[in-house]
């Protein structure tokens, strides 16, 4: 398992966030995280990434326990996310901003006394990671230009930069019309196969056709893990969905 | 011995008194709608100046002269409001830095233009002159008015805000705009308001403030200092903050002063920067 | 334009990057202008010399304020160490050497921008403000406390400084002080060109535009906000030390409030985060401090907290931003 949760715990007051949340994403999975509005699903990743820290439980990546590891060293290790509401560098050209982050993964950030153009590798590499995106074409724009959807390529862009084993993507097709969603899971689907991927996702067409595991949250716990074709039939998600998801 | 520490206690607790007058309008508008406005000094000089005027040229009392103080920097700061400062409620930290101590410079400015660089004394009544005699221990009379004052408006502040339905839109605004407008509170309004009060408090302040520091053009940017510390120091939004902050840098300020006037007011920083590492949202603050 | 643009980059990305740092020919003209007082205005040398002092003191919070986000109303702090340091190296120890001066002048300064940066990256926002003024009027008091070393209230006097590169004497008309002040700033500037223009100064303007992602993308940020702190402190050290060699006094105003405010003032005035404005910015403060000023003080204080006020309200990027969002060059 390239990522593992063991009892994670979280109450914010009296409020229990993440209940003895345990899950396993094996290399190359491409699992879906689904649930109900508040179900938790933000959080979890919030705790798996670091921004939050969970009470009790513990978070293994390859093995190694994390639990109190801060967020950029995960990142380091491989353990990297997308977020739901863009945080981009909107007076960065999509270039620069993938740029940087290769920089930062391979230590040359700090380098004050050369030219950012002597690292050519990590532009290069930089912009193979966007033309793969399909973000070639405005590469050397400021990427608060670019029209919404090529925004949320550029958060999958930034995460990919980072050369991860596990990827956490929280919605990346949040705000973005139907039609072109589906072309963003398609990039989702053309990932790396190496890469452990797990997504945060509303639409359950887009669910069953992308995932091979479903992980159903409610209420900050897991009330199931299987195969999309188990889950749509199972009766306690169709309750949890029915009941209380279109409200 | 006893006496010089009850003297400087009491000495420092007037002076952080006025400090309390002079900025907690700050703390609320800060707390508020996060808006730094380095200028509210300048509203406390333009109070001193009001009550100097009027002291001098038209003979007015000087009770008499602390409302219209009051309401003279009220004026002042509500004008600007409308006209300067609601553009820059959503410009960042650095913009309404720099504006609101370029409105400082000016002030300082129209003030030398006026009334010219010198300090401008004022003769007290002969009833807040001199001092009384307790336990064998002399009180300045002024001094022990200005405590009486600044409690007066603590208590009336505290009961605003706690007891009547205007301070609690405020509490409602400061701990969540987005909700308070949602809930249909003209949030804009109130901050319009109690901007206008808070910056008339900072003008009563600066009244008080001419008989212990006096006053002239450069009024502004020194007391700056001392208000961003307590306002900084006690938390954002908070009054008890604000109170808490100002009485401890005043008795902090004076105490330093007299033990250790070698190191002039070096402790008094050492003290602001220690409190700020440990607890940057200030003593009582939430945010 | 865009289409060949990004056939260009397609072919070197590498190449487009390195085709934005490239220097300008009004880089390279503007710094032939700089030569002019020397030639054209030798009345005008120790005001010269006073400007690229104070353009080298404003790089150095450029880099931390414009390119980095870190709001300082205390910077003099740094200045004020460099200037006091080569000033009581040579009135203390009678060391007048220029270059080591300035260096030591550096050094000190660093070492205090090191120490400080642990607590700068702790803060943000109001409170980040604060403790940098909160430094700022720590030292000045130190320094006040400090007679036996600074002189107190009275500065320093009875300082020398010997010949540059033991050859280049100090004259009374300032030529020497110009060239060596402008020659300083120049060092300084293809530092800070050479800061801003590589990865690291890349993570510095990611900071500057979203401080949070920057976990995120596996950054140990506030290690790269201590490390510019310190390099900008250095260079502010340099400054100060250098106005203590052209005046051959100091005094406490060099670490004053007022020192700290007018430097962040003539940043924004120029234009944050293009260090030529850092450079604009001070050429037009002091000159026009210096015929202002010659009239009446107070009205100086007018006209700067009107121009303040003005640029605020209409020009947010600073007289640079505005004039290249004029000629559309950028933005």
């Amino acid at each position: 398992m390239v990522l593992s949760t063991q009892s994670l715990c979280k109450k914010f007051g009296s409020l229990e966030v993440a209940r003895d949340i345990s899950i396993n994403l094996p290399a190359g999975a491409r699992y879906a995280l689904i649930g109900p509005n508040g179900a938790g699903k933000t959080t979890f990743i919030n705790l798996v990434t670091g921004q939050l820290k969970p009470d009790s439980g513990r978070i293994l990546l390859d093995g190694q326990d994390i639990t109190r590891t801060g967020t950029a060293d995960r990142v380091r290790k491989g353990l990297t996310r997308t977020f739901q509401i863009n945080r981009l560098f909107p007076e960065l050209t999509p270039l620069e901003s993938v740029t940087l982050a290769v920089c930062e993964r391979e230590g040359v950030s700090a380098n004050f006394w050369r030219g950012l153009s002597a690292h050519r590798d990590a532009i290069e590499e930089g912009f193979a990671i966007l033309s793969r995106l399909g973000l070639a074409d405005v590469a050397t724009r400021p990427t608060r230009q670019l029209a919404y959807g090529q925004q949320r390529l550029v958060e999958i862009a930034l995460a990919l930069a980072t050369k991860p084993k596990v990827l956490l993507l929280d919605e990346p097709a949040a705000g973005v019309p139907k039609d072109e969603s589906a072309m963003l899971f398609k990039v989702v689907a053309n990932l790396p196969e190496d890469i452990a991927v797990l997504f945060i996702e509303h639409d359950m067409e887009i669910v069953f056709s992308f995932a091979t595991q479903v992980i159903v949250l409610v209420g900050g716990a897991v009330l199931l893990q299987a195969g999309p074709d188990e889950v749509k039939e199972d009766p306690r998600v169709r309750e949890v969905y029915l009941g209380s998801a279109h409200v | 011995m006893i006496n010089n520490i009850v003297i400087v206690l009491f000495d420092g607790f007037a002076f952080g008194m006025l400090l309390f007058v002079l900025s907690v309008g700050l703390t609320v508008t800060l707390g508020l709608m996060n808006f730094i406005n380095l200028a509210h000094g300048a509203f406390g000089m333009v109070g001193g100046y009001v009550t100097v005027m009027l002291m001098r040229q038209y003979g007015v009392p000087f009770l008499l002269t602390l409302p219209l103080a009051f309401l003279g920097a009220a004026l002042v700061s509500v004008v600007l409001e409308r006209i300067f400062f609601r553009r820059l409620y959503r410009s960042g930290e650095l913009n309404q830095v720099l504006f609101t101590i370029g409105l400082v410079f000016v002030a300082a400015a129209g003030a030398t233009y006026f009334f010219g660089t010198g300090q401008q004394p004022i003769v007290l009544p002969s009833w807040l002159r001199g001092s009384v005699e307790l336990f064998g221990i002399r009180f300045g009379v002024y001094r022990m008015f200005l405590i009486a004052v600044s409690l007066a408006i603590t208590a009336v502040l505290f009961f605003t805000l706690e007891r009547t339905r205007f301070g609690a839109k405020i509490r409602a605004s400061v701990d969540n705009q987005k909700v308070a407008q949602a809930l249909g509170l003209n949030v804009e309004r109130i901050f319009a308001i109690t901007f206008a009060l808070g910056s008339g408090l900072a003008g009563l302040g600066g009244a008080l403030a001419v008989e212990i520091v006096g006053l002239d053009p450069s009024f502004g940017f020194h007391f700056l200092v001392y208000v961003l510390i307590v306002v900084s120091v006690g938390g954002l939004g908070s009054i008890a903050g604000s109170f808490l902050g100002a009485a401890l840098l005043g008795i902090g300020d004076v105490a330093g002063k007299y033990l250790v006037p070698e190191l002039g007011s070096f402790l008094i920083y050492l003290l602001l920067v220690a409190i700020l590492l440990v607890k940057p949202t200030g003593l009582l603050g939430k945010r | 334009m865009t289409h060949n643009q990004t056939s260009a980059i397609v072919e070197s990305p590498a190449r487009w990057i390195r085709s934005r740092n490239r220097w300008t020919i009004f880089e390279i003209l503007f710094w032939i202008a700089t030569l002019a007082p020397l030639y054209f205005f030798p009345a005008y040398l120790n005001l010269a010399s006073q400007v690229a002092i104070t353009a080298l003191f404003a790089l150095s919070v450029d880099l931390v304020l414009g390119y980095a986000g870190i709001i300082t109303l205390g910077h003099a702090m740094f200045f004020g160490l460099g200037a006091f340091t080569a000033g009581i190296l040579s009135s203390r120890y009678g060391w007048g050497e220029p270059i080591s001066g300035l260096l030591l002048g550096g050094m000190v300064a660093a070492l205090a921008g090191y120490v400080t940066s642990f607590l700068i990256v702790r803060v943000q926002h109001l409170a980040l403000i604060m403790v940098t003024l909160g430094l700022g009027l720590l030292t000045f008091e130190l320094a006040n406390s400090l007679r036996w070393l600074t002189g107190g209230t009275d500065g320093l006097t009875g300082i020398s400084t010997w010949k540059i590169f033991g050859y280049f004497r100090f004259d009374l008309w300032g030529y020497t002080s110009y060239a060596y002040s402008l020659a300083v700033l120049f060092l300084g500037f293809l530092i800070c060109r050479l800061v801003v223009s590589s990865s690291f100064g890349l993570a510095l303007r990611g900071i500057r535009e979203n401080v949070q992602r920057m976990p995120a993308i596996g950054s140990d940020y506030k290690w790269h906000l201590r490390k510019v702190y310190t390099i900008s402190a250095a260079i502010a050290g340099i400054a100060g030390a250098l106005l203590t060699q052209t005046t051959n006094t100091v005094t406490l105003e060099v670490l004053s409030f007022q020192r700290s405010a007018d430097v962040v003032v003539m940043l924004i005035l120029g234009g944050t985060g293009r260090l030529y404005g850092a450079i604009i910015g001070a050429v037009i403060f002091l000159v026009a401090k210096d015929q202002l000023a010659g009239i009446n003080p107070q009205y100086w204080f007018l006209w700067i907290g009107i121009l303040l006020m003005a640029v605020v309200l209409f020009m947010p990027k600073g007289i640079l931003g505005g004039l290249s969002r004029l000629i559309r060059r950028e933005d």
